[in-house]
Formats: C-alpha cells, sequence, structure tokens
C-alpha cells in the first residue's frame, strides 16, 4: 500500500510538472514535432542552414520583423566570415548621432550595430500593420511554447478556413495561432527566395531554415551550453561516484 | 568545548585567539554528535544550504549587469544571455536553481512532517524552518519579476492587488508596496532592492535554525532522544560524506536542467516584454507557488482566498500542539502514515489544480483538495494522535542499528 501510494505521488508529481509547463491549451492545434539538427544533447546548428535562413529573415520577415537583440557581429557565429559580416552591415543604412551640428544622419552599417528595426517604433509598426504590431523575432522561439516547431508550424501551416468559420477582413486562417485568425498574410510561397546554395526554396525548406536561423538567433548560446553540458555531466558523475565511493568506505567499518 | 589538538602552528596561533578551529568542529566537525541512524531524508537540510549559497553567489554576479528599471531590465537580462561571458550559465543556473531550493525545502519539510522532528523540544527550530520558508517564496516572488517579462509583470499585479483585499486599509498598503497609483519603476526598484537583501536575513535565520538545531541535535527515522554516546556518530567524517554524495546527485539534477532542459520549468510569456495593455491568456505562478495558488483560488471571495492562503502556512506554526501523538515518528504510527501519504497526493493534486485555469471540474477539486488540506491538520492530526495505539517504540537508537545489521532473521520475524 505505501509503495502504492509512494508511486502515485511521484507519477503525480510527473504530471504536475508538465501540466505547469502545458497549462496554455485552447482550442489550438499543437505543432508538428519536425526533429531539429540542434535536438539532443550533442545538438549542433546547420550553418548552411542557418546562413539560408538568414537570407529568408533578411528578404522576407524583416519587412515587418525587427530581430532586435542580433547585432551584425553576431552574424560570424552563423558562418559568415568577417568580410561577409561587414559587406552584409554595409548594405543597411543606421541611423547615427547627433553629429557636431547636433544632427541625426545616416551612414552605413558596422559589426558593432544591431540590425535596424524596419519600423521607428511599435506605432509606426502598428500603423502600417493594420494595427497589429509585427513582434520582434529575436526572441520568438524561446516565447511560444514549443517555440521552433510552433514557428515552423505556422509560417508553414496556412490553410483554407473550415466552412463554419468568418475571417475578419485583413486577417488569414491558421490553425497553429491561437484564436486562428492572425494579422500576417501567409509569407512564403514556393521560390520566395533564390537560395546561394541552389537549394529549392519551397516553403517547407524555407520555413526549416528560418526556423533554424530565429532558433540560433533566441539563444546564440546554445551549442556552447550544450557541449560544456556534456562535460560538466561527465565530471559530475565522475565526482558524485567518487563521493558515493568515500561514503561507504567511512562508513564501512562504523557497524 | 573541542579539545582540538593542532598541530601546525599559525592554527594553534590563531585557534589561541579566535577559537574558530575548534567552533567549526564543535558544530558541523567531528566534535558535533548526530544521531548514527540518519537515513538520506536527512540529506535536505544541508542541501538546502548549499543551494542557498548557489543562488547568492550567482545572484551576486547576475547583480552586477541587471539594471533594474522597467525600460532596461528586459534587454538586460538578455545581455547577461547573449554578450556577458557565461551570461546564460549563471542566469540558468540562478533559475533552475531557485527551482530546484524550493524542491529540496519541501522535501525536507515533508520529512519533518513524517519524522515528527516538529515535536518537543524541537518547535523553535520548527519555526524558524518555517519563517526560512516563508521569506523563501518572497524572495523567490520578488526574483521573478525582476527580469520585467509578461509573467514578471502580472505576477506583480496579481500578487500585489491580494492586499487590496484588507479591509479598510487594502488600497493603501498595496499603493504603498507599489510605490505609485500601479505596479511600476518604483514597484521594480524596490523588490530589486530586497530580493538582494532577503537572501542575507534568510542567512541569519539559517543560523538561528541551525543554533535550535544543535541545541537538542537532529531528530531520527526513530523519533526517540539521544540516550547516550552509543547513539551518535560524529558529524565529520559520517555525515560530511553522506551529504556530499547526496550534493554530487543534487548538481547532476541542477546541470541536467541547466545545460539540457533550461526553460523547462519556466513559463515562454516571459520571454515577452512586460506590456501593461495586454493580459496573458492565463497568469500561472512558477511551479512551486502552485499548490498556494489553488488553494488561494478555490475560495470564492479575494479575502477569503487571501486568509486560506495565509492559514495554509501558519497552520503548519501550530503543529507542535495540534499533533497529539506520543510518539514523534510516522513510522511507529499505523493509522498517521496513511494520512501523512494522503496529505502528500492533495498537495500535489493541489499543485495541478493550479496549473488548470480555474473552469469546469477544477474549481470542485481545487476546493475538496484545500478543504482536506484544513481538515488534515485541523481534524485528523489531532484526532488521529487521540486515537491511534503506537507500535512498540525501540528503547535507545543504539540497538536497532545493532539489530538491523545484526541478521536478517530478526529483521524477518517482524
Amino acid at each position: 500500500m505505501k509503495r502504492f501510494i509512494r508511486a502515485a505521488a511521484i507519477a503525480a508529481l510527473v504530471v504536475t510538472t508538465n501540466a505547469a509547463a502545458f497549462a496554455a491549451g485552447d482550442d489550438v492545434k499543437n505543432p508538428t514535432a519536425q526533429g531539429w539538427s540542434w535536438d539532443g544533447i550533442f545538438g549542433k546548428f546547420d550553418r548552411a542552414q542557418l546562413q539560408r535562413g538568414f537570407q529568408v529573415y533578411k528578404e522576407v520577415c524583416a519587412a515587418c520583423h525587427e530581430l532586435r537583440y542580433v547585432s551584425f557581429r553576431n552574424l560570424t557565429e552563423v558562418g559568415f566570415s568577417e568580410a561577409q559580416s561587414k559587406a552584409i552591415a554595409a548594405s543597411y543604412e543606421v541611423i547615427d548621432g547627433p553629429n557636431d551640428e547636433g544632427e541625426m544622419f545616416k551612414r552605413p552599417g558596422r559589426l558593432a550595430d544591431r540590425i535596424p528595426a524596419p519600423f521607428a517604433n511599435e506605432k509606426a509598426a502598428r500603423a502600417a500593420n493594420n494595427g497589429a504590431a509585427p513582434p520582434n523575432l529575436s526572441l520568438i522561439t524561446k516565447a511560444r511554447h514549443d517555440g521552433s516547431n510552433y514557428v515552423f508550424s505556422l509560417v508553414s501551416g496556412y490553410e483554407k478556413p473550415p466552412a463554419s468559420m468568418k475571417v475578419a477582413e485583413g486577417m488569414n486562417y491558421n490553425p497553429y495561432f491561437p484564436g486562428h485568425q492572425i494579422a500576417m498574410a501567409p509569407p512564403l510561397e514556393d521560390g520566395k527566395v533564390q537560395f546561394a546554395d541552389s537549394t529549392a526554396a519551397t516553403v517547407k525548406q524555407m520555413a526549416s531554415d528560418v526556423t533554424a536561423f530565429l532558433t540560433w538567433a533566441a539563444e546564440p548560446g546554445l551549442e556552447a551550453r550544450k557541449r560544456l553540458g556534456f562535460k560538466v555531466m561527465i565530471f559530475l558523475l565522475v565526482l558524485t561516484a567518487l563521493f558515493i565511493a568515500a561514503k561507504q568506505k567511512v562508513w564501512r567499518d562504523l557497524h | 568545548m573541542s579539545n582540538m589538538q593542532l598541530k601546525n602552528p599559525i592554527l594553534r596561533w590563531i585557534e589561541y585567539r579566535l577559537p574558530i578551529f575548534s567552533f567549526l568542529d564543535d558544530s558541523l566537525g567531528s566534535n558535533y554528535p548526530a544521531p548514527k541512524n540518519l537515513n538520506y531524508w536527512w540529506n535536505f537540510g544541508s542541501l538546502a544550504g548549499i543551494a542557498l549559497v548557489l543562488q547568492i553567489v550567482t545572484g551576486i554576479v547576475l547583480a552586477m549587469h541587471y539594471v533594474p528599471h522597467v525600460d532596461y531590465a528586459f534587454d538586460s537580462v538578455e545581455r547577461i544571455m547573449r554578450e556577458v561571458n557565461y551570461g546564460w550559465f549563471l542566469r540558468y543556473l540562478h533559475a533552475n536553481g531557485a527551482a530546484l531550493f524550493f524542491l529540496v525545502v519541501y522535501v525536507h519539510v515533508f520529512r519533518g512532517l513524517y519524522y515528527g522532528s516538529y515535536k518537543y523540544p524541537r518547535e523553535i527550530l520548527w519555526w524558524l524552518g518555517i519563517v526560512i520558508m516563508v521569506l523563501m517564496m518572497a524572495t523567490a516572488f520578488m526574483g521573478y519579476v525582476l527580469p520585467w517579462g509578461q509573467m514578471s509583470y502580472w505576477a506583480a499585479t496579481v500578487i500585489t492587488n491580494l492586499f487590496t483585499a484588507l479591509p479598510w486599509v487594502g488600497v493603501n498598503i498595496t499603493e504603498w508596496l507599489w510605490g505609485g497609483f500601479t505596479v511600476g519603476n518604483p514597484t521594480l526598484n524596490r523588490f530589486f532592492s530586497l530580493h538582494y537583501v532577503l537572501p542575507f536575513a534568510i542567512v541569519g535565520v539559517v543560523f538561528l535554525h541551525l543554533w535550535a538545531l544543535h541545541q537538542h541535535k537532529s531528530n531520527n527515522p526513530l523519533g526517540i532522544d539521544i540516550k547516550g554516546p552509543q547513539d551518535t556518530i560524529p558529524f565529520h567524517p559520517y555525515y560530511t560524506y553522506k551529504d556530499l554524495a547526496g550534493l554530487g546527485v543534487f548538481l547532476l539534477v541542477l546541470a541536467a536542467f541547466v545545460f539540457y532542459s533550461p526553460n523547462y520549468m519556466g513559463h515562454p510569456d516571459n520571454y515577452i516584454p512586460a506590456n501593461p495593455l495586454q493580459t496573458p491568456a492565463h497568469i500561472v505562478p512558477e511551479w512551486y507557488f502552485l499548490p498556494f495558488y489553488a488553494i488561494l483560488r478555490a475560495i470564492p471571495s479575494k479575502l477569503g482566498g487571501v486568509i486560506a492562503m495565509a492559514a495554509s502556512i501558519f497552520v503548519l506554526f501550530l503543529l507542535p500542539w495540534i499533533d497529539t501523538s506520543r510518539v514523534r515518528s510516522t513510522k511507529f504510527r499505523p493509522v498517521y502514515r496513511y494520512f501523512f501519504w494522503f496529505l502528500v497526493i492533495d498537495v500535489i493534486v493541489l499543485g495541478i489544480v493550479g496549473a488548470k485555469p480555474p473552469e469546469g471540474i477544477w474549481i470542485l477539486v481545487g476546493r475538496l483538495a484545500t478543504l482536506y488540506y484544513f481538515v488534515h491538520f485541523i481534524i485528523i492530526m489531532p484526532f488521529v494522535g487521540w486515537f491511534e495505539r503506537p507500535l512498540p517504540v525501540p528503547d535507545s537508537i543504539h540497538k536497532p542499528v545493532l539489530v538491523s545489521a545484526g541478521a536478517a532473521a530478526v529483521e524477518a520475524q517482524r
């Protein structure tokens, strides 16, 4: 009986912790699990995929969405060389100043600059987008439950609305979005970008590439974390084994 | 006093002037006697102490980079995650360490409940423990507000609003806490100030807790008093090594969360900057507050809910008198034993209810579980103590230790 109660208690605990993590459950369609290169304890980003993802962000998402916490210098972590990153930075116009005359001025971007936002402020973003401000994407995969799968499913999962549903003016039907009506029009269509590495730009391909890029943008330290984690776990396993052995040795002659 | 024979002349020189080595030896060294039969549930006290130190160390470094201002707090946390060397490691350690600190403390509390560690003569020791737990809750809540994400902001709003339930002075007190007419920059500033200082208050109460502990020594699984030196072993090396073994396991669990699932126990909404104009779909506290949150919401009146939540902790102060049992350890209580595990299940059920939106069946389950929580302490504990016939309790700690080590045959007869 006691053992049963104990087992039940542990089972209930597992359920609780999961329940806490999955508390937000409406009738939203769950994102489909994709299996990503960065999953698992040895997970890594695919540099070519990150670069394709950056291209999708730059040519598609960046029209409306800012990437607030990413600077041009960070692009070297995506696998661009310093010269490439500089060239990318220089292709942007950045507002700097005030200069000695007290005026703000425009200049080409530098590595130290953040990737400029498409709108001057949230009000401007709202005004240009039918009242819905496009969210900052630099944390999007951490700010949504099951973030990477969510982003992938959302951008590639637009559907025709069911007959019973009336989609409001200027809105689009997406089963993965809470409430199913999203202001963002389907952002991707086949061939929307031309990948330099001649990967075919299908919707699924672009969606998974941009998901990879945004996952990196949300947590650039992910690879370092997993690499260090493995070493730490091995170290702690040995240390704990030694502690337990030492305890056994100390206690052995006690009884 | 320890009659330490220090060989090193420098140490001896110091010891003569400041007897710190013998003090340490008396407090947690070879001159501190501990019952020889402590099981692994007794690891959680020292683990909690280590978890506290870990929180303070990581917290002090995080505070060097954090900016307590509504316009910069969220960005400064992201700066820690991206720009500060090993900032992600520190922050994930601090966030997951807080959650595991609560887990450890809750196990420690339930261990005290099971073995009657609150009973004579350890009442003040028990009270100090509850004071630590309450201080931890206040500290953790204010710490959760600091990143100024959506959950931070709305948790601050919901919890501070509880004070408006107080009659007459509720609104005044709440505005005094806010430092304004709503949760805002002054609120964030004072929460940061208090979040920094309260852990040191906890350290102070921990010292009192240890002082009270050392007066009558640790309770033990048999719940009987130490009769003489044959019942004890020196804390060092026996329990220092046993605690290290437990510490290793704790660190493995902590590292597994930090490195492989650092946001599992968090809520995604807290990676969205605070927005006073948009309420999240569900405002959910961290898991370690869920049972209390469920009690708060179980009462269909705001003041009633606040009172019930406060009472759910306050009732623990009264345990030394509520529990009428003649024996300490639940091991010798054939009836109460079941009620103890029902209480554990009840608290877990409350935790599940706390995570669910308050609708449908969950309202009823929450109310029943809340009712049972109080029935356990107010009715079951005193009555079971009166009517239950405890099993025969061993005469000394020494004897059953010899028996269990001696022969399995004796065990089989029972």
